[in-house]
């Protein structure tokens, strides 16, 4: 090997490696740290498995909520012209980038018992969002939503017209049109774009604990269980938790390694 | 000449790591020399980790601890007693630890990290309510009416305990909308009109002015407040810790917390 | 079962003016690119919409920007068959072929059933199952032929079906298009650039340049008498155009080509092949009235013959052989003398 390319390897490795141990290192301390011998008493004691089950409520909830409300707003923002669309772009993938507090505070200002909408729906009904499951999903929403949003309408701005001119003109309705040829098209990359966010949902934690707040059962999501109780110093818990949230978000990145890191 | 890159990298590198774990020379070495006429003034900077209901007490007495040692530094970190004893064990560099119960600073007693705590102030539990009071709350019994929304301190934050032992000793059962991480913020959803009511210490409600209303906890009722204070046993500038847990039992920032409506120890 | 059609639309550069009839023939439209005829195909289909006109279908006004009516694509009885077939990816070769009649309400299983027997009519009994990514060009373009067969509608368009399908198995492709598009009870109008497409399956043909139609006819009117120079590059013919006085004709540029017989006056086009000129060096004795200096501009050779681009008063294409090339030393450019025949000029009134 010449001089100059094991300069040019090196120049390379070195930081790379730095670059890798960042993100490695961590890792393996949380493996290590792990309460191995005792994980299956910690995961099952009361309070972690309400965690646990509250999560997968709330981050499936946020999911249906995100597709159910994103698909048709990702549909609008590929297809149609109109003043001010990238605007509005903007703005609904603010959350993917606002602090997740910043996000609970604008929450709260919106839906709390003072907020302008949360305020007159008090008034109103009685009904609050904060302190509810629903306020946590719908913190969750908040912050989730973006990541399927941008997913769909990338997917929905290279569909190719020519397939659904070609099954116009065999006669489909647009409604057919939609089920039978852009759906199956897109459903790889709504696939993703749902993976993404429900993974989102789940690991949420500044806007819940902010807007929703904390409480076993009804809003204390597992990202707060870990919280709470690394807090009061129960870290086998914590730690046994954060290993349920680690694998779920390697299986959710190991599935969609083709689509999003590139290569396989 | 052949450039090895990657070795000038690691030099360098290793240069920093080393500089970086000097530090900077510990102050204490130098007041250790100082004449007795200066006996008492502490100099360098303090890291103060202390639970979250001192935090007005403790900002106020910066302006008299400034006057009795104006080359000190103090820096202070409030949070829930439970948070900052963990933050504590894991090795955050702070030089004094105050808690608002001896539960906490137990923890950190057995674990060998703090010297011997002293009591410093005692507190009292007061019920917080927003301005006027709209729910007519009266005492603790209330808090456990269905119509009342109520937060509470998490388990392991002081005041919740406190909260939880009183409740629990008279019979009241309260189910709170959440469990938060610090007295301070359970407070901030009664000033935000979010719920209606907590329980926090007197000097809290004191502390939020007109934002908030205490109503009283009857005397018999309330538990006993200790509020221990040690010397964290790593500490890099012990005269001026020294000097800190004294001005806390009885200097500038004893006065202080009286001032703020603590209870002398 | 007949379309009539009345197109004004512009669209980019392009400006289509055109008056369309489709009735019991069969219809080509050929013309060079960007003339305006897969434009043409979109709007008969409704892809594209009308800036003014009228398309009717069997006396249904399908779309009439005057009167404000449109109908969209599936609710007219047009079927496509594309350039690049198009088949849904997500579907069998079977469900694809099964679309159109599932798309307007026929029951699966019928529909899968009429679906085999198109299959097999168009030569491809046995990858039903098998998707689109999994078939050839030419199998796939065959999948699409019957798709848009399936449905039968009352119109068939067809966008240079043979284009993107590989030489060889083109030629089997054409055959089978031919059978179908004979036997086709409806108006069937194919686009296509190569006019041995357009021999094979029309029989009238529409010359589509700039947006205009500048021929419609018989096949062989139009390849026999071009009328303007894309069809004659197209035929391999010689065209010019110029004043007639019986039987000599003046160019623009003031040369004169002689007749054997003159249509009298008027402008006409005057036709030649290409081999019938001969090239000479010096001016040669002999009959031909038509001799003009020629310069050589570029030399093609395909095999044992040659074809050779001339400018001058009359610019024109000659064919000769290439033992004439190396004889003439045409590689070496210089002066020439071009003749014609007067018997070997075709000349017409445009």
């Amino acid at each position: 090997m010449t001089p100059r390319r094991w300069a040019g390897g090196a120049i390379l490795a070195g930081p790379a490696i730095v670059a890798l141990a960042l993100v490695v290192l961590p890792l393996v301390g949380l493996l290590q740290g792990a309460p191995w011998d005792s994980i299956i008493s910690e995961l099952t004691e009361s309070e972690a498995l309400l965690a646990l089950r509250l999560s997968l409520e709330c981050s499936l909830g946020a999911l249906a909520a995100s597709v159910a409300l994103g698909t048709p707003l990702a549909w609008v923002l590929a297809r149609r012209r109109f003043p001010g669309r990238s605007l509005v772009r903007a703005l609904v993938l603010l959350p993917m980038v606002l602090p997740p507090v910043v996000g609970g505070i604008a929450l709260l200002s919106a839906f709390g018992r003072r907020g302008f909408a949360g305020g007159w729906l008090y008034e109103l009904t009685g009904w609050r969002l904060p302190f509810t499951t629903g306020g946590a999903i719908l913190a969750e929403t908040f912050v989730a939503m973006p990541f399927f949003v941008v997913t769909a309408e990338a997917a929905f701005r290279s569909l190719d017209r020519r397939a659904d001119e070609a099954a116009a003109t065999l006669g489909a309705s647009p409604a057919y049109r939609f089920r039978r040829v852009t759906l199956p098209a897109v459903a790889p990359a709504l696939a993703a774009g749902s993976a993404l966010a429900w993974a989102r949902a789940l690991g949420e934690f500044g806007a819940t604990i902010t807007f929703a707040g904390n409480f076993p059962g009804t809003t204390q999501t597992m990202p707060l269980a870990i919280y709470l109780n690394l807090q009061s110093g129960n870290s086998g818990v914590a730690i046994a938790l954060s290993l349920v949230l680690l694998t779920v978000s390697l299986a959710v990145l190991v599935g969609l390694r083709d689509r999003w890191l590139g290569t396989t | 000449m052949r450039s090895h890159p990657f070795r000038c990298l690691l030099a360098v590198a290793a240069v920093f790591g080393l500089g970086a774990s000097c530090g900077s020379s510990s102050p204490s070495s130098m007041a250790a020399g100082e004449p007795a006429s200066s006996r008492g003034a502490a100099k360098g900077t303090l890291k103060v980790f202390a639970a979250a209901s001192l935090t007005a007490a403790f900002h106020d007495a910066k302006t008299g601890l400034g006057s009795t040692d104006p080359n000190l530094t103090v820096t202070y970190s409030f949070a829930g007693s439970n948070a900052l004893v963990t933050q504590v064990q894991q090795g955050a560099p702070a030089d004094v630890f105050a808690s608002a119960d001896q539960r906490n600073m137990t923890t950190l007693v057995r674990a060998g990290v703090v010297e011997a705590p002293i009591v410093f102030a005692r507190n009292r539990l007061q019920i917080a309510v927003g301005p006027g009071n709209p729910k007519g709350i009266t005492g603790l019994a209330d808090l456990a009416e269905p119509g009342v929304s109520v937060v509470l301190a998490a388990p392991g934050v002081p005041v919740g305990d406190y909260t939880r032992e009183v409740a629990a000793r008279l019979g009241i059962s309260i189910t709170p909308r959440s469990l938060e991480t610090d007295v301070r913020s359970a407070l901030t959803k009664v000033t935000t009109g979010e719920v209606d009511a907590t329980v926090v210490y007197l000097t809290d409600v004191r502390a939020a002015g007109s934002k908030a209303v205490g109503v009283d906890i009857a005397e018999v009722q309330q538990p006993a407040i200790g509020y221990p204070i040690a010397i964290v046993k790593a500490t890099r500038n012990r005269a001026a810790a020294e000097a800190f847990v004294r001005s806390a039992t009885s200097g500038a920032v004893q006065r202080s917390l009286v001032a703020q409506g603590f209870l002398p120890p | 079962m007949t379309l009539t059609a009345s197109i004004g639309l512009s669209l980019g550069g392009l400006h289509l003016d055109v008056d369309l009839d489709l009735g019991e023939e069969v219809v080509a439209v050929i013309g060079p690119n960007g003339a305006g005829k897969t434009t043409l195909l979109r709007t008969l289909a409704g892809l594209l919409p009308l800036d003014r006109g009228r398309v009717t279908i069997d006396g249904t006004v399908v779309e009439d920007p005057a009167a404000g009516t449109r109908l969209a694509p599936e609710a007219r009885d047009v079927g496509v068959v594309f350039q690049e077939h198009r088949l849904f990816d997500n579907l069998t070769a079977l469900e694809n072929v099964a679309f159109g009649l599932r798309a307007r309400g026929t029951h699966r299983g019928d529909a899968r059933r009429r679906a085999s027997e198109w299959l097999h009519r168009v030569g491809l009994p046995n990858i039903a199952s098998q998707r689109p990514r999994q078939l050839s060009g030419g199998q796939a373009q065959r999948v699409a032929l019957a798709r848009t067969l399936a449905t039968e509608p009352a119109v068939l368009l067809l966008d240079e079906p043979l284009a993107a399908v590989d030489a060889s198995a083109r030629s089997e492709l054409r055959s089978l298009l031919r059978h179908e598009l004979r036997r086709y009870p409806g108006s069937r109008l194919v686009i296509t650039h190569d006019p041995i497409d357009a021999a094979a399956l029309a029989d009238r043909l529409l010359v589509l340049e700039d947006g205009i139609i500048t021929h419609d006819g018989p096949l062989a009117d139009v390849t026999a008498r071009p009328r303007s120079t894309w069809v004659a590059t197209m035929v391999g013919l010689n065209l010019l155009t110029g004043t007639a006085d019986g039987a000599t004709v003046t160019l623009p540029g003031g040369a004169t080509i002689i007749g054997a017989a003159g249509p009298g006056r008027g402008t006409v086009f005057v036709a030649f092949r290409p081999n019938a000129v001969t090239l000479h060096r010096t001016p040669p004795d002999g009959s031909a009235r038509n001799l003009w200096p020629a310069e050589v501009h570029e030399i093609a050779t395909t095999g044992d013959r040659a074809r050779i681009r001339c400018t001058g008063p009359v610019p024109l294409v000659a064919e000769v052989t290439a033992e004439a090339v190396a004889q003439l030393r045409l590689a070496d450019g210089g002066h020439l003398w071009a003749a014609v025949k007067a018997t070997e000029l075709d000349i017409y009134p445009t």
